[in-house]
Formats: C-alpha cells, structure tokens, sequence
C-alpha cells in the first residue's frame, strides 16, 4: 500500500467521490512534471532530440496502459478521456460499417456519453437497442443474445457502472459477441486499474479508459482498438494523421505520461488496494446498519467494485441529507440535485421506486480514503439521517404502520 | 447550489417541527406533496377560541428548500386568523427565501400546506355545527 495516506487538507470536506474523480496520485505529478518545462517536445517532431525524447515518453505510457488490460502497446490511442473514446469507439465503428450492417446494441445504465452518442446515429439513421437491467443491475445474458442480430455491429456494454459500481460480466458478453462475430466495445472508465481486465480472455475489441478516474491527470484517456481481427473506425478528428489517423491532434505529452504511469500504479497495487477498499467498504456498511435501519443498497453487493456504495436511507431526501452532511462530499441519485428535477435514471432501471431514487446517495472510497474518514462519515450520516427522518412526516406515518402505497398522493 | 443564509438558517434550526393532534377539533392538518415527486409537506394549524391560530407544526420530506419553506410559513402563519394566513402567497416564501429558480415548486408547496390545513379545519368547524345547534 502506498505510504501516503491523506492528500486533503483539514479544512476540506472529507472527499467520497471517487467515482466523478479520483486526485492525482502525486507519484503520478511527479514523472509529469519534466515534460511541462524542459522536455516539453512534440512527440510528433522526427528531426531532434526533443521530439525523440517526447516520442520514447509518450510510447512508453502506451506500453503501460497497454500493460494493464493485456493489450499490444500499437491498439492503443490516446483520446482527450472516455467520453472521446465513447464517441470514436461508436461512431467510428457504425460509420465504418454502416453499408453491410445497422444494428447498435447497449444497455440503459450506460452513462450518458453512450446513450447520447447512441440517439444521435439513432439520427442518421441507424437502429439502437437500450436492453434493459436485472434489478441487481446487471445485463441478462439471454436477453442480450435474443437482441443480436445478423444486422448487429457492436455490442458496447460498460465494464463498470459509475452510480452503483456494478460489474457487468465481461467474459461471457464478449464470448457471445465473438461466436456471432460482433464487435463488442466496453466503457471501462470505472474499471480499468480497479479490477483485473484482459482483452483476450475477455473477447474485447474496444475499451474507453480514463485518466482522472484513476489517479492520473484529468484531459486525457485511451481507446484501445483490437487489431486482429481487425476492427476499422471512422476518424471523428482530422488532421496530421496522428494515432495511426485514428485521431489527430499533437499528443500532450505530460498527461500520456501521467496516464501511463497511473495505469503501471494500478497495475502494480490493485490486489492491495481491493482489499483496502473492500474492509472500508464493510466497515462503512456495517457502521450505518448498526445505527441505522431501513437502508437499503441499490445494485449488486457482490458483483461490485469495492470503492463504490449506492445507499437508498429510506424516508429521508437526498438533497436535503446532502446539505446536512457539509463535511462529506458525496453525490445523490436525488432529482432535487440536478437541473432536470428528474431522479437518476440508472436507478430508475433498476426498478427502484422513485420515492427511494429520491432518497439515494452515492459514496465512493478511494486510494486516500482512510478508516478514521470513514468513521467520521458513518457518525455524520447517522446524525443527520436520525435528525431529518425526526421531521419526515413519511417517516412518521411509516412509524405509526401506515402504508404509504395506500395513500392517494397528488403528483405536483 | 448556493442558498441564501436565511434558508440555511430555516433549514439547519427548524422552527415548529412536530405533531400536532390530526383528530382535535381544533387543528387543521395539510398533507400535500408525494413521495415519488421527492417532497411531502405536513402542515398543521391549531385555532384558538379567538379565532387565531395559536400553534403551527410540520414536518416535510424533501429538499432544504421544501424544508425551509415549510419552516417559515409556520412562522408566518402562528398569531393570524385563518383569513389571512390564507393569503400568504408563493412568491412571498419564495422572495423571503431568496428561491432559486428550479426551487419556486418548493414555495407553491407550502402555500398548498396552508390552504389544505386551513381547509381541512373549516370542514371540521362546520361538520360541529349542526351538532351545537342541537345541544
């Protein structure tokens, strides 16, 4: 385990987020750094050492993420993060293709960047099919092999979901897309350095990866595109031809680095911080259930990433337990919290009831998270949920055995 | 999202949260909102002889917003007759909060609580009437 153990400073709010964003590990600041001031080359510059010295970095990192998900370092293409990657992977791959088949298949609880690339070739013209989720989260397996069809390209089904952390099952999903020669793309934004993935054992032929999300540098991340059998993409960037005329652009140098070298980190740490995680996992769920009843977890608890709880505490509104607890920065599944009014739609999917969705915060542990932030977590949770269901008229009624599905309520 | 020091203030110091008696003649219960909606607004009111409403007491399921607005119109509402606690509007919760503007449903809200508390007492003043009459 890593020597450093807090990255915040005191006067700041206990940080679980670590599904929007991770910090950046400050080994990883440290072999960026060079490559800002004096070896600040464009990778792309053939004729002198300053290119030379930039090109031998940035292929270097290439090697290092290609290293974590059992990839050749030349299926490797830097992106400014995963939701590029999403764009290309898509996009590219049903433009290519577009003349011999039509047929896009992907899951509801995809993040936004899949599903809105999705509605737009919906657009143009081709057709999507949204399979939804088993109330655990996860993506049936018959009911993805009923939905592939002799029109079917690509199959893109996220590794990892960013609201509950679910793990979707990989290898079974690929091997179903290899036998009906489909190419199957995998967001692993959530994922990647988190559990163990390997494109070949696991039938891959595109996978989204992002800096910020494990402990690397925010504007940058990878699409790894199989090359055999060989997968052929639509270029979305044009210009100097640069990442084998995948995308164009000049690569920036110190955040390939720092991609590189937060993948190699992972790599290198990822049993010991599983099991870092998971005790803290644990000792956060076991904390709130002693003190603490009607919560509930959204998601599967087993087939889920140890960093990641989605907690529903019943009666209790999101938004309003997020402005109790000001010294822990989490996120809500709470309609209230975005602009939409609308509550997370992942959750939706998962046939959680809209009163519990309303209810639901997310909790993400980290590289930096410690047990004593935890502790603090659980006992400002318990405060604050104990205070507010002592002013929830449902949870009154739920105290007196009223059953609230048998009251007529007045939408608004 | 930035709230104003006065919402914060409803919010983190509550005034008037509690229960009051929903079968005692003289309080008015309001139930407004629903779960699935993400607010619920429990509004009662308690009328003295004089015809004032001598006690006001919530409790709401919702937002710090919904919470805040609920609060202050517990405020407004105590040592008024129920005609003019009846004319406490939206807008004034809402401009007294300083509500965001994705906020405002949260102020129609509170004004439903009043009303519906308000007509929920009438319908029980006039359900005693008849029974007076015939002491």
């Amino acid at each position: 385990m890593t020597a450093i153990t807090q990255i915040r400073r005191n006067d700041q709010p206990i940080y679980l987020d670590y599904q929007a964003t991770t910090p950046m590990d400050p080994r990883v600041l440290e072999v960026m750094m060079p490559y800002f001031t004096h070896k600040f080359g464009n990778p792309g510059s053939r004729s002198h050492a300053y290119g030379w010295e930039a090109e031998e970095a940035v292929e270097k990192a290439r090697g290092q993420i290609a290293k974590l998900i059992g990839a050749d370092e030349k299926e490797v293409i830097y992106t400014s993060g995963a939701t590029e990657s999403n764009n290309l992977a898509i996009r590219g791959v049903a433009e290519f293709y577009k003349d011999r088949k039509n047929h896009i298949i992907t899951t509801v609880t995809e993040h936004k960047c899949v599903l809105d690339t999705c509605r737009h070739l919906e657009q143009q013209g081709f057709e999507v099919t949204y399979l939804p989720v088993q109330q655990n989260g996860l993506l049936d397996l018959d009911v993805l092999r009923a939905a592939i069809t002799d029109k079917t390209v690509l199959v893109s089904v996220m590794a990892v979901n960013n609201e509950i952390g679910v793990i979707q099952p990989l290898a079974e999903i690929g091997k179903i897309c290899r036998e009906r020669k489909v190419f199957f793309h995998t967001d692993a934004a959530q994922a990647a350095g988190k559990i163990p993935l390997d494109v070949e054992a696991m039938n891959i032929d595109l996978m989204s990866i992002s800096g910020h999300k494990i402990y690397g540098p925010k504007g940058i991340g990878a699409l790894y595109v199989r090359r055999k059998p060989r997968v052929r993409l639509v270029a979305m960037i044009y210009g100097g031809g640069q990442e084998r005329g995948f995308r164009s652009g000049t690569l920036p140098t110190p955040l390939c680095v720092g991609l590189g070298e937060a993948c190699e980190i992972a790599m290198k740490e990822m049993g010991t911080e599983a099991k870092h995680l998971a005790k803290l996992q644990e000792r956060m769920l076991k904390g709130l259930r002693a003190k603490l009843t009607d919560i509930v977890v959204n998601g599967d608890l087993e087939q889920r990433i140890p960093g990641n709880l989605n907690i529903s505490f019943a009666y209790v509104e999101g938004e309003s337990l997020m402005m109790g607890i000001k010294n822990l920065s989490v996120s809500s599944g709470s309609a209230c919290t975005s602009a939409s009014l609308e509550p997370s739609y992942v959750l939706r999917a998962l046939g959680v009831e809209e009163e519990m969705a309303h209810t639901s915060l997310r909790i993400g542990l980290g590289r930096f998270t410690t047990e004593h932030e935890v502790d603090t977590a659980v006992d400002e949770l318990v405060r604050h949920v104990t205070k507010l269901r002592a002013m929830s008229p449902l949870w009154e009624m739920a105290q007196e055995g009223i059953d609230l599905k048998s009251i007529e309520w007045a939408a608004h | 999202m930035a709230y104003s020091e006065k919402l914060i203030d409803h919010y983190e110091n509550p005034r008037n949260i509690g229960s009051l008696d929903k079968n005692a003649e003289d309080v008015g219960t309001g139930l407004v909102g629903a779960p699935a909606c993400g607010d619920v607004m429990k509004l009662q009111i308690k009328v003295g002889p004089d015809g004032l409403i001598e006690d006001a007491k919530f409790k709401t399921f919702g937002c710090g917003s919904a919470i805040a607005s609920s609060s202050l119109v517990t405020e407004w509402v105590k040592g008024k007759t129920i005609d003019e606690a009846e004319t406490i509007k939206n807008t004034d919760i809402a401009r007294h909060l300083a509500l965001p503007p994705v906020k405002i449903h949260c102020s129609v809200l509170a004004e439903d609580a009043i009303k519906a508390a308000i007509a929920d007492y009438r319908a029980k003043a006039q359900k005693e009437e008849p029974k007076e009459a015939a002491e």
